[in-house]
């Protein structure tokens, strides 16, 4: 099972890569259609979003924790703080309102 | 930027990264344990992917013994987003970007890698994404190495805390373009209403998806409307931001 186990890992390393690498070494001009050049402008924006809700109200033991360092999150980026900071405090966040909460 | 500072500031920006890592792949460490895997694969397998779903979804199919095949298609579906990244990592290079310094970086992509990567200004230093790889990565592979061995270190408060750090870097990657631009706003928001209610509905498991495929559909699905009702062409917005 041990040397399977090491197979399946290497497939799953093999595969991972290759979704990586393969887009870059097959487009390396410049997109010129702009429905195109548009939809990959928002695919990242769009993707975190939807990884961060309701996935960070999950995450943590309380969802209230979740929602509050969610909320906190956004007004700290909104008001121009980096991507330390604004981790650091939702982290705070949920580890102080979870004294109470939990 | 030269290589040099590019790298530093890739350095300092993978901290939280790595922090939020550590955490994850602590718990990620727990899960591999229960599929028998040992903390040397743990450690190797982390390295190598960097795909939290893709080794949470791997270790499950090791697990069940479920064949090579079965091992590719999971690791396609949880990792399918990458693709997505990856082309939008194409369009952020100088067009002298040499060809092995864009193989590198597709494989430092992560969610995270990703993220701080296509918000840096202009055309993209291969130099920084090496820079949050290399802070990055070890912390990743050692916490699922650390997650296998020691089981459950550290106190549940601290995991609960620690596991938002990810997400608090998502919104920081997110919310200043949306202070810029309404239509990323309009996404975003979008974004976060159609997850929630997906969740909520349990859509995916009802039609035998996973969360990963859920991710992808919305992802696809709202950007490209947002593309054909708000064209961005990204020439122009690299051309103004190199000249500004």
């Amino acid at each position: 099972m041990t040397g399977s186990t090491w197979i399946y890992i290497l497939t799953m390393i093999l595969t991972t890569n290759l979704i990586r690498i393969i887009p870059l070494t097959l487009i390396r001009k410049r997109i010129k259609n702009v429905f195109l050049q548009s939809f990959l402008y928002y695919v990242p924006y769009v993707t975190l979003a939807v990884m961060t809700f309701p996935a960070v109200t999950e995450a943590t033991n309380s969802p209230v924790a979740g929602y509050l360092a969610l909320i906190t999150g956004i007004a700290a980026a909104w008001a121009g703080l980096g991507l330390f900071p604004v981790s650091m405090i939702c982290c705070a966040v949920v580890f102080i309102s979870e004294l109470f909460l939990v | 930027m030269n290589d040099i500072s590019a790298y530093k500031k890739g350095l300092r920006d993978g901290i939280p990264i790595a922090l939020g890592y550590f955490a994850v792949a602590f718990s990620l460490g727990f899960m591999a344990k229960k599929c028998s895997i040992s903390p040397l694969q743990g450690f190797i397998c982390s390295f190598f992917t960097r795909a939290s779903a893709g080794e949470y979804g791997g270790y499950t199919i090791i697990m069940q013994d479920a064949g090579i095949l079965g091992m590719i298609a999971m690791s396609i579906v949880t990792n399918l987003r990458y693709l997505l990244m990856s082309t939008a990592l194409s369009q952020k290079f100088s067009p002298d970007t040499p060809f092995f310094k864009r193989i590198l970086t597709g494989f430092c992509v992560t969610d995270e890698i990703f993220g701080i990567s296509i918000a840096y200004n202009g055309y993209l230093n291969p130099y920084y994404t090496f820079g949050a790889f290399s802070v990055s990565t070890p912390l990743w592979a050692l916490g699922t190495m650390l997650g296998i061995i020691a089981g459950n270190i550290l106190p549940a408060r601290a995991v609960s805390a620690l596991s938002v750090a990810l997400y608090g870097m998502f919104i920081a990657i997110i919310i200043p373009p949306c202070k810029k631009d309404r239509a990323v706003l309009l996404s975003v928001t979008a974004g976060f209403i159609l997850s929630f209610f997906a969740d909520l509905s349990g859509i995916a498991g009802k039609l035998g998806l996973n969360s990963g495929i859920t991710i992808i559909v919305l992802t696809i699905l709202i950007s490209a409307v947002t593309a054909y009702i708000k064209p961005h062409p990204q020439d122009t917005a690299f051309d103004s931001e190199n000249n500004g």
